[in-house]
């Protein structure tokens, strides 16, 4: 058994912390509660539109994203791996200026509704839940495609060369090579997205259209903000957490692990022709996630001129956080995903924070604080912590396959070598990990850029952070500034992750 | 002997430094940002208290509530600042604020002000805020809006203060009647907000020709950008009133200094402050006037506000009745 080779105690010690802090913080805010709570209907109703929203959010990223990645991964030309990247810029975005962004495109004063007019065709809407589906769709589907992608790189080049020289046309490969590793890839994607979505707040609220887009986490809020019911939150909290257990653990029973054997990690050369629809593809998904991106910046760059000192010292807060975020999460997320290898479903753990609400995690991290140290001055050190807890699913989701894979091609001849244990993992799966390292790590990085949650509930005395920096502006009636600033969110995000996904990719 | 003396003016000389006495005041996001009041406010009460005037930032007034409720009594803020009248009720439930026990200089409110626990430091009339020249003739009031096909943004109620706003609004001018006028009004409700920010910054970008904000928020176009289009709408109900408030905790260990800050935030130092960085009517007109711009400003004819009690006691039905007429 290949799997007992590897150390597991860091990898329990890992799960046992991420355990502690997501189901901690809500035992937290449910001691703190007065009384016992219930769900009113209102609650159940929000449940399922949270439900009914996530589905069709995952099911229609990653079934985009699948054509999509197919053509990224059998074209080469240039600039390509300069798209892929910029492509991940929505997921890197705070989600108002993302929306801003959908909305210069889709929005009533839009471009494809100024198109519309010209054509004297009535326009449409964007607001209800098409809309909600459609903003989650363009978050997402980049890091659908990117996992995807990651899938296809996967698949040793030997078996795309054997499939050549065996006369494989593109039907042939698809059933022999990429529908096993769709098998293996495609569940886990759909439970990032599905997990994403059903913490989603902002997105829901302000293109739902109305009360009618309630979505669980609103209605955390409101029992946190509005009605000060603790036992309501921590009873939501709870359900919004079992909820992803459950299909953490769907997820987990459908994937299967591809067979492909081992390979010589050569860059996979394809033979086989493409079509030409391929270019359709790429060039659709390019300007679905890149046009709004693009009225971002460019909208954006006036209000540069009109920004202050404070976004400096606030962009350096947010790097700190985002560098110290992503070291946490790759500590937590590399022995969650090894020691996967040996207790089944321990990588499951990791999806548990974003099963967390933001609120509940930071509300609950505040009771425990509380007592013994002021908040306000471990603000950016408790951000730092949650964004590495909110962080850890895309990571582990990033980290399993590969080590699988790794371990699949290589097990045996480790095992035949006596390779066990920590030599095991730094001789054997760290260097061949560094691809995705990289990418978990600009991944982290670049998540916690851009997060604007819990900083919020701890109130830094200065500053804060680029986002609540952002979001300041916008309440001062500075919303050119906030879109300068936004520029510059955007630009370090991306600049980080590229840096990281670039040295992950410099190994390869 | 002359050591003991050294020593001890040292001990004396530290603790004297350390003692600068701090004054930690709880407010709003927007309050403390370097175009809000903020800084302005800190540099002229520490010109005078001999103190150390610290904002501690706490998303909106309703996040503001309940980060003291969380704290409790060993909280460490002695003000909170940027609660409104739909919160005060609720927030003098807890029992953890303290009487004022001043005597407040005659305000510049619209009502009569009596509270003995919080104390105005601004306010503005709740109105839609619209683009003159993209809609010249807005509707003047809720029946009118209904009728037309005008679009509107508002703000989530239990998210947003200005969203509870608009609420208590609809309920103080059409009481019972008031879920039938948020029937009427679905079908020109582009959107609902988290909060004002985003209401407001979908305005901007032409998503709707209304937005819910304040009589005041030309003011800024007006002031700050030079532009004259935007206007407010003065409605023949009556426009919904925003007090917002401020108060002592009762378990501050600078009541004192806590007094002095309340009595100051009444003085100029204070008030010349709002109309320009807040963007509100002051609650006390600074004896400089008004800043020039606010005279073009739409002053509603009548001004509507639900006391705190009120408010508190219809909150929650009000709620559910907007969630059920919006559902449909």
């Amino acid at each position: 058994m290949a799997g007992r080779a590897v150390p597991v105690i860091p990898g329990g010690a890992a799960g046992a912390l991420v355990v502690g802090l997501t189901l901690g913080t809500l035992a937290a805010v449910a001691l703190r509660a007065d009384g016992p709570a219930a769900l009113g209907p209102a609650d159940w109703a929000a449940v399922r539109f949270t439900l009914v929203q996530a589905v069709l959010s995952a099911v229609l990223s990653v079934a985009l994203a699948i054509p999509v990645a197919r053509a990224l991964a059998r074209r080469r030309f240039p600039g390509r791996q300069a798209l892929v990247t910029l492509m991940g810029a929505p997921f890197v975005l705070p989600v108002i200026v993302a929306i801003l962004g959908l909305l210069a495109v889709f929005g009533r004063g839009g471009i494809v509704n100024q198109a519309l007019a010209a054509l004297e065709l009535p326009p449409i809407s964007i607001y209800g839940l098409h809309g909600v589906v459609l903003a989650h769709v363009f978050f997402n589907l980049p890091l659908c495609v990117r996992l995807l992608l990651q899938g296809w790189s996967d698949i040793p080049a030997e078996r795309f060369r054997l499939a050549a020289s065996l006369g494989m046309g593109p039907g042939e490969i698809r059933r022999q090579l990429e529908t096993p590793m769709l098998r293996a890839v495609v569940p886990g994607a759909l439970a990032v997205v599905f997990l994403i979505c059903m913490t989603s707040f902002a997105v829901a609220l302000t293109l739902g259209g109305g009360p009618r887009a309630t979505t669980v986490e609103l209605a955390i809020y409101q029992a946190f903000r509005f009605d000060f019911d603790l036992g309501r939150a921590a009873l939501l909290g709870g359900l919004q957490m079992a909820l992803t257990v459950a299909a953490g653990l769907l997820a987990l029973w459908f994937a299967r692990t591809p067979a492909f054997g081992a390979g010589l990690d050569r860059p996979p050369q394809r033979w086989d022709a493409a079509p030409g629809w391929d270019w359709v593809w790429i060039a659709l998904a390019a300007l679905f996630l890149l046009v709004p991106m693009a009225m971002v910046a460019i909208r954006g760059a006036e209000g540069i001129a009109r920004l202050e000192a404070g976004v400096w010292s606030a962009l350096a807060q947010s790097l700190a956080v985002a560098l110290a975020a992503t070291v946490l999460t790759l500590t937590l997320a590399v022995p969650l995903a090894i020691g996967a290898r040996r207790v089944r479903g321990l990588d499951v753990v990791g999806y548990l924070p974003i099963a967390a609400s933001a609120l509940v995690l930071g509300t609950g991290l505040f009771i425990l604080l509380f007592p013994f140290v002021d908040p306000g001055q471990l603000t950016l050190p408790v951000t730092a912590l949650v964004n590495a807890l909110l962080a850890l699913p895309f990571a582990v989701r990033v980290l399993r396959p590969a080590v699988d894979t790794i371990e699949a091609a290589h097990g045996r001849l480790a095992d035949s070598l006596g390779l066990t244990g920590w030599s095991r993992v730094r001789w054997l799966l760290l260097p061949r990990l560094r691809p995705a390292l990289g990418f978990a790590a600009g991944l982290s990085a670049a998540l916690a850029m851009g997060d604007l949650g819990v900083v919020t509930l701890f109130a830094p005395p200065d500053g804060g952070t680029l986002p609540l920096y952002i979001f300041r502006l916008m309440g001062s009636f500075q919303m050119e500034a906030a879109g300068g600033a936004a520029v510059i969110l955007l630009a370090a995000s991306l600049a980080l992750f590229l840096t990281f996904d670039r040295w992950g990719r410099a190994g390869a | 002997m002359r050591l003991a003396f050294i020593a001890a003016g040292l001990v004396v000389g530290t603790s004297a430094l350390a003692d600068t006495p701090v004054l930690t005041v709880y407010t709003y996001d927007s309050f403390v940002s370097e175009w809000g009041p903020g800084p302005v406010v800190e540099a002229a009460f520490e010109e005078t208290c001999g103190c150390d005037l610290q904002f501690v930032a706490a998303g909106d007034g309703a996040a503001l509530l309940s980060r003291v409720r969380l704290e409790g009594e060993r909280s460490e803020a002695d003000i909170v600042l940027g609660l409104d009248t739909n919160l005060t009720a609720a927030a003098a439930e807890t029992e953890l604020f303290a009487p004022h026990g001043l005597t407040a200089p005659e305000l510049d409110l619209p009502i009569a002000w009596d509270d003995p626990t919080f104390l105005p430091f601004d306010w503005g009339y709740f109105a839609f805020v619209h683009d003159a020249e993209k809609l010249p003739e807005p509707p003047t009031d809720f029946k009118a809006l209904a009728k037309s096909d005008v679009s509107i943004l508002i703000q989530d109620p239990r998210s947003s203060t200005p969203g509870l706003g608009l609420l208590m609004w609809v309920k103080a001018a059409y009481g019972d009647e008031a879920g039938a006028v948020w029937e009427s009004l679905a079908d020109n409700i582009v959107t609902v907000t988290p909060g004002w920010s985003e209401a407001y910054g979908l305005f901007l970008d032409g998503e709707a020709d209304m937005v819910l904000s304040y009589t005041t928020s030309p003011a800024y176009h007006l002031i700050a950008e030079d532009d004259p289009t935007k206007g407010a709408v003065a409605f023949t109900e009556g426009n919904y009133l925003q007090v917002e408030v401020a108060g002592m905790l009762a378990g501050t260990d600078q009541p004192e200094l806590a007094a002095q800050f309340l009595d100051f935030m009444l003085t100029d130092g204070f008030q010349g402050a709002i109309p320009t960085t807040n963007w509100m009517y002051p609650a006390k007109t600074p004896s400089g006037g008004l800043p020039e711009g606010f005279e073009t400003l739409t002053i509603p004819e009548k001004a509507l506000l639900l006391s705190s009690k009120d408010a508190a006691a219809v909150r929650d039905d009000a709620v559910r009745e907007w969630q059920g007429a919006l559902s449909q």
